[in-house]
């Protein structure tokens, strides 16, 4: 079955995008992703270390931007301004690459994005001709505002980021995902298989995830777990689930036959 | 007179016994030759095609960014 994730006009067999940050080191960044089978990876935007290092590796040696697609994002930022500029040198650093990864933060403690800033930013970016996938909170109207910009894809909030916490609001998400034109994704919160494998049966088109993979005891088999959890997700969503009841009065082993009758 | 050259880059000052160069030549400088990286002057981005054409000037602030692993 081919069930491609399209995004800004491109098509992608995973479902399941990763960041790349809190890792120990490049070569478990590698294994870990390479174990998630994730095609579109996160990168921040920093200053360069100047000076001595000059032959040390970077994180471009062991992910090559040839092999994935660079998804630049604009962690750190608080401002709008802070956001498009931040973007703008990724556009130029990654040779006028489109597809980006906006999210404008309003609080350093719960990391809760800004959603005002986060419009005002989405508005630029998208007349400044970027392909943005947007970080928000799971406010529908606010997602269909974003969609209405030109965002090409909405990426609500599971739970706070680094928080592990899992969906909190499955009804908000379903919400989102019902009024959206635009892919999806679930970007932040989640902690473990179940809370991705929860995502994808609601309807999202994707799953992005960081720290569930980074910060478990073994982060490439956690990647491998969630590879999974994305893909079972899916399939289950497109297979359509038997609706709930409180009881059944039909068993799964035929009724007739019984030689106890 | 001596001949040198003050430049803000990355937040910090840094002194140069030089005055005339340009961009690419402070790319080179730097050992960051051949590094995937995108360089602000003054606020503008100084795209890579224009580095050896662009003259740096007393007092630039330079920010020279690259892609780190992050969320």
């Amino acid at each position: 079955m081919l069930d491609l994730l399209k995004i800004a006009g491109k098509s992608y067999q995973s479902r399941l995008l990763v960041g790349t940050g809190k890792y120990a080191d490049f070569a478990q960044t590698r294994a870990a992703i390479d174990a998630s089978g994730a095609e579109i990876i996160t990168v921040a935007i920093r200053r360069t270390n100047i000076g001595q290092n000059a032959g040390e590796p970077s994180l471009l040696d062991f992910l090559p931007p040839e092999e994935f697609t660079y998804l630049p994002n604009t962690a750190g930022c608080y401002s709008a301004d802070d956001a498009v500029r931040t973007l703008r040198l990724a556009r130029e650093l990654l040779d006028g690459h489109k597809l980006v990864k906006l999210e404008v933060l309003g609080d350093p403690n719960t990391l809760y994005p800004n959603m005002i800033e986060t419009l005002s930013a989405a508005k630029t970016l998208v007349k400044d001709g970027f392909d943005v996938m947007v970080y928000c909170s799971d406010d529908p109207i606010i997602a269909k505002q974003l969609e209405e910009i030109g965002c090409c894809a909405v990426m609500p909030l599971a739970s706070l980021i680094g928080s592990g916490m899992g969906i909190l609001n499955p009804w908000n998400l379903q919400i989102i995902i019902a009024n959206a034109q635009i892919p999806v994704l679930v970007d932040a919160g989640v902690g473990t298989a179940s809370d991705a494998a929860i995502a994808m049966e609601l309807g999202c088109q994707g799953v992005l995830m960081n720290t569930a993979i980074a910060a478990a005891r073994d982060p490439v088999l956690m990647a491998s777990a969630m590879n999974k959890a994305v893909k079972a997700g899916r399939e289950a969503y497109l297979a359509g689930r038997m609706p709930k009841k409180l009881y059944s009065a039909s068993p799964s082993s035929p009724s007739e036959g019984l030689m106890t009758k | 007179m001596s001949v040198t050259m003050q430049l803000i880059i990355n937040g910090k000052p840094r002194s140069f016994d030089a005055q005339n160069f340009t961009v690419a030549q402070l790319v080179a400088h730097l050992n960051l030759e051949g590094k995937r990286l995108a360089i602000e002057r003054n606020g503008e981005i100084v795209p890579r095609s224009q580095f050896a054409d662009t003259d740096l000037a007393e007092g630039d602030k330079l920010e020279i960014v690259g892609a780190v692993g992050g969320g």
